[in-house]
């Protein structure tokens, strides 16, 4: 019998085992990996896309033209496209950078790539569902802020973030699954996330219809647990609103 | 009740506005007004709908950018950039705190409760102790009435409550003057009384106070001066028993036919 018939005949709970030949174990990094990218981007987003929407609404007139002109080009480009281009325009652009000033060249780690690439994408989508957000607190809520002396900034962190959170989740609650799926199309560039190595699992064992129902499984997991987790914070964010439903 | 206004002459100016203009594109809502309030004066702007009186009181504080004029708050000129954009920033947050501003549709952070509204500036702005801020806090809730509403949110309470809550969180601020912007124009009729005792209350304690308004016995019972604005210019000036008692202008005697 050979090792690869071996493989078909056993059942597929020990080719889900967390110990070789099982491919468990695989499957979870890929799956921490896919988390740890999508949190990772979420957040850098979450920055960019706070920056972007206040430049947006606030900035002088060059600040204002440069963000449309991210926010037109990421969205107007197809995820994949962009992440081919960014992650090859990043990694070489710091390592041309790097030689030119004398330094060697340097391997970034797939990660810290993957996050920035994914992130630059969600900033733009992230800007303008924050500028969304900042649009629909009532002016007046502002005005009194600023009628009681207060700087611009601390008007900013205190009465625009928390009232603009309730209007923007919605919007940021689909872009963070948005990002968590994204990172699938990261194993385009050989990075090691869950879809990636659910392919590699299914070539290696012929075992298709074991791997990519359980990568389902895991994909559904973290949409689920996210959701929960969403709700949660909408009910906090949404404290002192009356419940419109009635 | 203290007679004001006459014997206050000798009181330091609290507010002074002079040859105040303010357009809207085409539209010139202020044609040079002028305002002196001293310690103590009640001043009450009174007018028509357009008259231009929520514009000017919203010029005092830079809500509205001025087209012109000047304006000193205690004594200190606003300095004013030549677009009319207040030029230096930290003054003008100081001015803003020495004036508690009440607004027709109250405006309380609908995110906060009402203690939380009462504190927000004095603790994160003017760096109050936490524990002093909400002892001052409850003890005006106590004054406003709504002593047992300091969890509440803004949206559970009725206009009336929430328009006491917006005048304690002004004074909480321990401001020098009260601007109020038609603080009874967005109240049902009955819940009017309520707002405007406690306002009678911060007269009769000698606060400098403008007030805009559409209550014509009340302008009468607590202010010291009447302004009455029509189109931009103020037609008619002086103390109440005047205006009210002895209008001169035509136009000042058929608006107060009107609004009766």
């Amino acid at each position: 019998m050979t090792g690869l018939e071996a493989l078909s005949a056993a059942s597929a709970l020990d080719l889900l085992a967390f110990s070789p030949p099982g491919w468990g174990a695989v499957l979870l990094a890929g799956l921490a990996n896919s988390v740890v990218i999508a949190l990772g981007a979420y957040a850098l987003g979450f920055g960019i896309g706070i920056g972007g929407a206040f430049g947006k609404l606030y900035g002088g007139p060059i600040l204002k033209d440069l963000l449309a002109v991210y926010t037109t080009i990421v969205r107007a480009v197809p995820e994949l496209v962009l992440i081919l281009i960014l992650f090859y325009a990043f990694t070489g652009l710091l390592n041309e950078a790097l030689l030119s000033w004398g330094y060697d060249r340097v391997q970034i780690s797939p990660i810290i790539t993957g996050i920035v690439v994914l992130g630059v994408v969600q900033g733009a989508y992230q800007t303008e569902v924050l500028r969304g957000g900042i649009l629909a607190v009532p002016a007046g809520q502002i005005e009194a802020a600023r009628a009681m002396g207060m700087p611009s900034v601390v008007v900013a962190r205190r009465i625009i973030l928390p009232l603009m959170t309730a209007n923007a989740l919605p919007g940021l609650a689909n872009l963070w699954l948005n990002a968590t799926k994204d990172t699938a199309l990261l194993a385009v560039i050989g990075f090691s996330e869950l879809t990636k190595a659910t392919y590699q699992a299914s070539a290696t064992t012929k075992a298709f219809f074991v791997f990519y129902p359980a990568a389902m499984l895991l994909y559904l997991g973290i949409s689920l647990t996210s959701t929960l987790l969403i709700g949660r914070i909408e009910k906090w964010a949404r404290r002192g609103q009356r419940d419109v439903r009635g | 009740m203290p007679e004001r206004g006459i014997s206050g002459l000798s009181q330091p100016i609290a507010i002074r506005v002079s040859g105040l203009r303010k357009s809207f594109g085409p539209l010139e809502v202020l044609k040079g007004v002028s305002l002196t309030a001293r310690e103590g004066d009640v001043v009450a702007i009174i007018g028509g709908s357009g008259s231009g009186k929520s514009t000017m009181l919203r010029c005092i504080n830079f809500l509205e950018t001025p087209s012109g004029g000047e304006i000193e708050i205690a004594g200190e000129k606003m300095l004013m950039k030549a677009d009319g954009h207040a030029a230096d920033k930290r003054q003008l947050e100081k001015a803003r705190q020495s004036l508690g501003m009440v607004f027709q549709n109250f405006n309380l952070w609908t995110h906060k409760t009402v203690l939380e509204n009462l504190i927000e500036v004095p603790v994160h702005v003017l760096k109050v102790p936490k524990d002093e801020a909400i002892t001052r806090a409850r003890a005006l809730l106590k004054r406003v009435g709504l002593a047992e509403k300091e969890d509440a949110f803004p949206a559970f309470m009725s206009g009336g409550q929430q328009q006491r809550a917006a005048i304690a969180r002004a004074l909480c601020m321990n401001p020098k003057a009260m601007l109020f912007d038609e603080p009874t124009s967005a109240l049902d009729p009955e819940l009017v009384g309520e707002v405007l005792q406690v306002i009678k209350g911060l007269a009769d304690e000698g606060r400098t106070m403008i007030l805009v308004t559409h209550e014509m016995r009340f302008a009468r019972e607590v202010s010291s001066h009447v302004i009455y604005l029509h189109n931009g210019v103020i037609e008619e000036e002086g103390p109440p028993e005047q205006l009210f008692g002895a209008p001169k202008s035509e136009r000042l005697k058929q608006f107060l036919k009107t609004v009766g």
